[in-house]
Parts: C-alpha cells; structure tokens; sequence
C-alpha cells in the first residue's frame, strides 16, 4: 500500500467493497493472486449479514448425485432466467470449493462414515446441502475471516463507501467515510471487487440486517454500471411474525410441517410432489394464499417441529429454538411457530459475468449484490452461500488480473473525495426541519413491501412508483441532527436511504414492465410465464430523470424452458 | 409497555468529553427487547445516539452492552426481563474496552488478542483429496464453540481483565480452545506453548462471569479449563499455575481435603525463597487472626473412598483418552 495520507488518497491494486463471504473470498483470492488488496466494510467482517445464513450450502458430493442434476434443479429454480453457462460454473465448481471451506476449518456435521453430511432442501432433487446445525453461514464466516487474518489482508472495517470513482467508464477506486473520525478518503485503485450484500431494508420487514442497504449496488449504478432483474425479490416462507427475522428453510429440510388454521399441511394441494421443500417462490405464494382466503393464524401459518423430538431439534437446529423462543415466545419442541413469508434476498443486482466482470471496465461484483444470473427469478436455499464463495473466488481472481494487466493511468487527484467532503458536510449541517430518515425508511418499506409484494398488480406497481418517487422528493429535505463527526450514524443512515431509493426505483419500474409471472415476480393481472416475449433479463441503468430500462438475451446451454411443478 | 432507559453517553467531541446519563422514556411492543427500545429512540427521539446493531437475532455480535450492570445482547434481552417494577433500565458500553461513543467501543484491543491465539487451522501433511474424515461428535463439540459470536460480552465483564490487560481474555482463549480441539489441527504443541504462556490459560480466576453472560452458551471459562488440562498433558507443567493444579490433586488425593499450609510450598517449590518471602505477611496476618492453617494436616475419615474416586477417574481417562472437563456442546 502507498499513501499520500496528508491528501488522503490511499492506494490499492484491488479495492474490495463489503466484507460478507463474497467479499471475503474474493480479496483472498486476490491476494493470493498476488495483488496488493484491502478490504473496505461498513462493519467489522464477522459483523456481515453473511452471518445470518443458518440453513446450508449446496454442492452435489454423493456419488448418486451429480453437478447437472444440481445444475438443472437450479435452472427449475430460476424459472428459467438463470444464465445456464453461469450456473454450469456455480454447479461444476461447488464440490471443490466446499471441500476448500472444510479444509480451512468449517465444522460441517458428519455422516457416520466421517464425509460430510448433506440434507434436503427445497427445490432440491437431491440432499445436497452442507451444514453446520443451523449456524452454517456464521461459520463459514468466522472461518473465512480467520483466512483473511493469516494471509494478512489489509481490512478497512468501519469504513462507509460514499462513491466509486469512474474515469471514462472505468472504475478508479471509491471515496469513503471512516466512522470513526467521519474522514472522506479517497482510494485508487485498479479494480473495485463490489460485495455488499443485499439490500432487504427496502422493504418492512425483511428477514435482513440493518446494515442491508445495497450500498454497492447503489454505487454500481450512480457510477454507470447496469443492473440486472432488479423486480426479483425473494420472500423466505419462513419468518417470524413482529420481527421479521428468519426461520431456516433447515427446518422443513429436516422434516418441519407447514399447517394452516384447521391443521391441514396445505401444501399438499400446491405442490403435492415437493410438499414443504417445493421452491421458495412457490411455498410463498402458498401461504399467502392460505393467509388471505382465512386459513391463516393471525396472519401467519404455522411451521410445525415437535415431531421431529427434542434431541434433533437441540442438535440441528438450536438456533431457531432459541430465536423462537427469545423474540417470539414458542418453544417449538412442544407448539408451532407462527410464520409468514417475508422479504428475503434479492436475486438481482449489479450484472456481471461468470468472471464477476460488471459492464464498466474495472468493476467486479460477487454475492448477492450481483446478478450474474445464476438464481434467475427465484433462488434455491442452500445457493447463495454457494454463489458468494463461487463467484467470489472468481471475481477476485479476475480483478487481481485485470489490476495487473490494466493500463496506468496516471495518479488519480484528491478531487473526488475532496467533493465528496463537501457534499457529506453540506449534508451533515443541514438543519434539522425535514422529516426523520427512520420515518422515510419505513414508508417506503412498508410501500413496497404492500405494492411490490408476493403477489402485485399494474396498478399497484404503479402506485409504488409513485410512492418511491414521493420519499424521494420529501428525501432531498431530509434532516440530519446529529451534527459531529465521530460515528454519526444519523449521518449514515441518511446516505443509506438515498441509496435504498436508487434501487426501489429500479425494482418498481422493472416489476411494472415485465408483464408476466415468473419466478418471485408474480403478477395478478398477467398470472401466467411468458416466455415468447419476456425470456429476457432486465437492465436498468441510471439516468437523472429515472431507471432507463433494456432488456438482454437469457443464456441457454442444455435446458428448454419446461412449466414448472413441484 | 412504557420503559425509562437510563443510557450512559460519552461524545468526544464535547468540549470536555466526559460520560453522563440521559434518560429516555419510551413505548415498546410487551415481547420487545432493548435493541428495539433504543432503535426507537435513535430513531424518533435522539438521532444522536450512537449504538452498533444489524442481525437483531443474536448471530452477528455487534449489539453487546451492559444492561443493568451486566454484559448481554440487547437483541436477545427483552425489555419485560429487565425492566423491574418500572425502574429504569440501565444501558452502558461494553467495559474492558475503550469508549469510543455512547455504546460504540474500540474492539481493537479485542481482535488484537483474537488475533494473537493463531486463530487458523493448522493442518499437516498434503491435504485429504475430500474431506478430512472426522466424527460429527467431534463437529459438534467444535461447533458449540464455533457458536461463539465475538460480541465481547464475556471481555466486558471478565475480572480478571479488570486489573491485568494482558490477560489473553475468554472469547481469545475460547478461540484457541476451538483449534485445539479440532481433530485436523496439528499445531497443538507449538498452540499449548503459546496458550501457556504470560496472560495465558493460567490468569483466569475461574470467576465464572464470562460464563455467565455469554449470551451463545459457549462457556469460556470451561474452554479455558480444558486448555489447561491439554497444556499439562503436553507436559507443560513448570508453572506455577500447572504445580498449583497438580498439587491441589495430590493433596485431595492424599488426604480428602485442602492442606492450605502444603499448597503454596508446593505450588511455589520448597526452595523458591523469594516467593516464600513474598507470602509472608499474608501467612503473619492469617496467624494473628487465628486463621493459619494447622500444620499437622489429618485426613478426612473415609479418605479411602476418595482414592478410589481418583482411581475410577484414571481409569476413565485411560480408557477413551477423552480429558475430564471437556463438556458436550452446550445445549440451548
């Protein structure tokens, strides 16, 4: 690393945005590739919502199983948006990069033999998921942070990415707030490796952490990049009712029953094959269903456990015991959990390559801020922390190359971040008159998650554009009342919002043009796939007046789009 | 319900900075926790209020304070739980850390010693084509430690960090323990070397707060006695914290109860005058308040009985080499 610390430029090979599994993975890869890289996060690595996966990854390890039948269970999945070329990656490579998360210390539960052991998960044709009980991604995280400690990667943590700095639409580093002095640097570099995480607190609730607030990809798309199917969003069948926090698809992988008010397991009658494991999307739609037509509990159904005895339930799946029992009062072992879907993942995000490649040149993505396609219109559970090691490993690999490869472009000024310091002030001394950031954040929540649902309409989704577009006038008045510099999460959380109306912008306006059910995006007023005109991905690409919105061709390899049961 | 919390601030960019409490009264849903109160108030009272906070469900470790005196998460705390008869619920920082702001403190300090215990697998040999082969007992036990979040709540209220910053502290120790319990790690004796050393296994006073408060169940203190048991079974035992464990069983084995008087002649050595003299005035100030242990040290009646508990354990050890205080996976 050099530095001109008094101008406050900071020079890397590769800047890593976010510090989740994507994140990680990828900067590892880069150092091991031999670039100079840092990592630059809102939150201390373990902190990442990573953390919060509990259910499982995906790789076909049994002999009886293969990476084409994984490959098409996750073309299924997709609704057959997934990019197949890419899914054949993420497919074919999964074996070895589990068995590298193994070497590196995750304690996978075993089979008697000593391999490792795998369970259903929805979706699947095949118990092919990994697990840790139900603490599988904080695992996977703490390991792969003790990675990143021993092979020294320099880690910027508490830093706040305000910009991604482009030069003739190639990216030259990122301008950010370290919080804890509330000082704008500027960071060159040769590739900027994008892996933010998701962005579920666009919507009220969402099973997401707080610091869910798709920074990167917000920053991907002011600086030019296009994203990708932005109008898919996942909602998990399984969250608990006030705090919307997640209940581990694990839980019906182990043989959990999904029950509605008169005790039915009603999924017989949606997906009478796959029954509770038929694809998020589906079981979803379901409860929905079973909750607006009166067969619901109080607004949720129930996920019944206690058949599955105490002694599983404390082995593998003590984390939702408790979370249960702490933030919604039911032992599970002995009464059902109220559940309802909830907003949970987004399947699109900054479009990449299977190389993690954006469409500007120097810019990467990997994790669930990137659409490279592999989840189409719905993911399978047990995919995404694949994706994040797949493509984040991948995504390093190739930003470290290109870093060595690209052109020198001559020193980048202090200019950008000296702007940004300004900005950032003006904004930090407004006076204190227009609305509280919280109150704007929950409107446009709670519009979106009503307008741009698991099921919506044309009516509705115009609705939300309206919506979105009216937080967003009242958002240029917005107060800010914490005034210093030091850890001013005021501050952030004004930025964050501005960030999170970027992207609804994106989501509306993509789910209000495509006029078909597909996947996640489901549609009342146009309930049926469309394949002859809507196969396609969406782009949406920044303009001043709004997202500017094109369409791209859906790699196909071997799978002809099929109708889709369960 | 209606809470009062009672919230120690710190702004360092005061003119003189220096801690005080503010009062915040505030409406929460009857099944809400702290972290929800203080959302609330960051969010519609006090936009000033600087807290860390993301997962609100226990896993990501950011939320840890102290509420009402004592290290929890105040997003596994309900409100209900710590607000008693309407008194207000305290909130303050982690302790053992610097304050940076309000309730944010400095974790470096935490991931220095975090750090510092080779927190890696160490493996040996060319790597297994798969996977390594392993038990899912032993995963298991690995993964109740794993279960560990970092959230720093045992640091914050270990004694023994109190007095001595150089102790490596509980979530380190616990750290190591899960490496060197781990059945594909092969750095055990250069790891036990390092654990042994100054600020090591042997400065925990076995105070149990740690465990106490972790709000994961990994019981550090635990982890760190089976540390202990493995640094002496890789012959590890000149200190004084290894003689003191050893003479302590020699002399329950022997006569069935504590000879306090043998102890510290034992622990310390016979010969080492310095520490002798060291103890001096807490062997004069015992026998001025007729304290002092008798020097002729009797047995309990039964005593036998206590050698063949001894024997039986032996035998145990011997048979699945298994170390005494290394528990099951902690259960919810």
């Amino acid at each position: 690393m050099a530095s001109r610390a008094a101008e406050r430029v900071l020079q890397h090979q590769v800047v890593v945005l976010g510090a989740g599994l994507a994140g990680m993975r990828a900067a590892l890869e880069a150092a091991r590739a031999g670039a100079d890289v840092a990592v630059v996060s809102k939150v201390f690595p373990t902190r990442s919502h990573s953390t919060a996966a509990q259910g499982g990854i995906n790789a076909a390890l049994a002999e009886d199983d293969s990476w084409e039948k994984h490959a098409f269970d996750t073309v299924k999945g997709s609704d057959y948006l997934g990019d197949q070329d890419a899914i054949e990656v993420l497919c074919r490579e999964a074996p070895s990069d589990i068995l590298e998360l193994e070497h590196m210390g995750v304690a996978f539960n075993r089979k008697p033999d000593g391999r490792m052991a795998q369970r259903p998960f929805g979706g699947a044709g095949f118990a092919r998921t990994c697990y840790v009980a139900d603490i599988t991604g904080h695992a996977i995280v703490h390991t792969m942070w003790e990675q990143l400690a021993k092979a020294g990667v320099r880690v910027y943590d508490e830093w706040f990415a305000t910009s991604l700095i482009t030069d003739d639409s190639c990216c030259r580093g990122i301008t950010a707030m370290e919080l804890r002095t509330g000082t704008i640097y500027t960071i060159e570099a040769k590739a900027v490796v994008v892996a933010t995480g998701g962005l579920g607190r666009v919507y009220q609730p969402t099973t997401n952490g707080l610091i869910c607030t798709g920074d990167g990809m917000a920053l991907a798309y002011r600086a030019g990049a296009a994203l990708q199917d932005m109008e898919f969003t996942q909602f998990h069948p399984t969250t608990l009712k006030n705090s919307g926090v997640l209940i581990t698809e694990g839980a019906r992988g182990e043989g959990g029953h999904l029950l509605n008010k008169d005790g039915e397991r009603f999924m017989a009658k949606y997906a009478p094959n796959r029954l509770e494991l038929a694809s998020r999307d589906v079981v979803s739609r379901a409860e929905q269903t079973e909750i607006d037509e009166g067969r619901g509990v109080d607004g949720c159904v129930l996920l019944d456990l206690r058949h599955l005895g105490t002694k599983l339930i404390h082995e593998k799946l003590y984390q939702i015991y408790e979370l249960a029992r702490d933030l919604a009062g039911a032992d599970c072992t002995k009464e059902p959990i109220p559940v309802r879907p909830g907003m949970h993942y987004q399947m699109g995000g900054v479009k990449t390559d299977a190389n993690g490649a954006g469409t500007l040149r120097g810019l990467y993505a990997a994790g669930e801020c990137a659409s490279v396609s592999v989840h189409g219109a719905n993911r399978l559970g047990g995919n995404s922390l694949l994706e994040t090691v797949v493509f984040g490993r991948r995504a390093g690999r190739a930003a470290a190359e290109w870093a060595h490869e690209a052109p020198e472009a001559g020193p980048l000024s202090n200019a950008a971040g000296r702007d940004m310091e300004r900005s950032i002030r003006e904004l930090a001394g407004r006076s204190s008159n227009g609305d509280r950031p919280a109150k704007l954040r929950w409107e446009l929540g709670t519009a979106m998650n009503s307008l741009a649902g698991i099921f919506r309409t044309g009516e509705q989704l115009a609705e939300g554009v309206k919506a979105v577009r009216e937080v967003r006038e009242r958002y240029a008045r917005v107060g800010v009342r914490d005034h210093g510099r030091v850890f001013n999460t005021d501050l952030v959380a004004v930025l964050e919002l501005g960030y999170m109306l970027d992207l609804a912008g994106t989501m509306v306006a993509g789910a209000l043009a495509r006029t078909e059910s597909r996947g996640a995006h489901s549609r009342r007023d146009y309930p049926k796939r469309d394949d002859a005109n809507w196969l396609k991905h969406t782009l949406a690409v920044y303009s001043p007046e709004g997202p500017k919105l094109s369409y791209a061709t859906v790699t196909q390899t071997r799978w002809q789009p099929e109708e889709r049961r369960y | 319900m209606q809470v009062t919390l009672k919230v120690r601030r710190y702004n360092p960019e005061a003119e003189k900075p220096k801690d005080y409490w503010q009062e915040y009264n505030v409406e929460v849903e009857s099944a809400g926790t702290v972290l929800d109160a203080l959302i609330k108030v960051r969010e519609e009272t006090d936009e000033t209020l600087a807290l860390r906070c993301s997962c609100r469900s226990s896993i990501c470790g950011s939320c840890a304070m102290r509420i009402n005196g004592h290290a929890a998460l105040a997003c596994k705390t309900r409100v209900s739980a710590v607000a008693h008869q309407g008194e207000p619920v305290t909130v303050e920082p982690v302790g053992n850390l610097p304050v940076i702001k309000d309730l944010v403190a400095d974790f470096q300090p935490f991931w220095d010693k975090v750090r510092a215990v080779q927190p890696w697998l160490q493996t040996a040999g060319p790597e297994p084509e798969k996977e390594y082969l392993a038990s899912n007992e032993a995963m298991m036990h690995l993964a109740g430690v794993v279960n560990c979040i970092m959230c720093g709540a045992c640091v914050s209220d270990c004694t023994v960090l109190e007095v001595d910053k150089n102790f490596l502290g509980p979530a380190a120790l616990a750290k190591a323990y899960r490496f060197a319990a781990d059945p594909r790690d092969a750095a055990t004796s250069q790891r036990m070397g390092l654990y042994n050393q100054y600020g090591g296994v042997w400065d925990c006073t076995r105070c149990f707060e740690c465990v106490q408060v972790c709000p994961k169940g990994v019981a550090p203190m635990d982890r760190i006695m089976a540390l202990r048991e493995r640094v002496m079974a890789n012959g590890l035992k000149d200190t004084y914290g290894a003689r003191h464990t050893e003479a302590f069983t020699e002399i329950i084995e022997h006569s069935g109860r504590l000879d306090e008087l043998r102890l510290p002649l034992k622990t310390y050595g016979y010969t080492n005058i310095p520490k002798l003299i060291e103890l001096m005035p807490v062997a004069i100030r015992a026998l001025a308040k007729r304290k002092s242990p008798p020097v002729l040290h009797k047995s309990i009646p039964g005593v036998e009985n206590v050698k063949r508990i001894f024997k039986k354990v032996d035998q145990l050890q011997k048979g699945d080499g298994k170390v005494s205080t290394e528990k099951a996976p902690p259960k919810p």
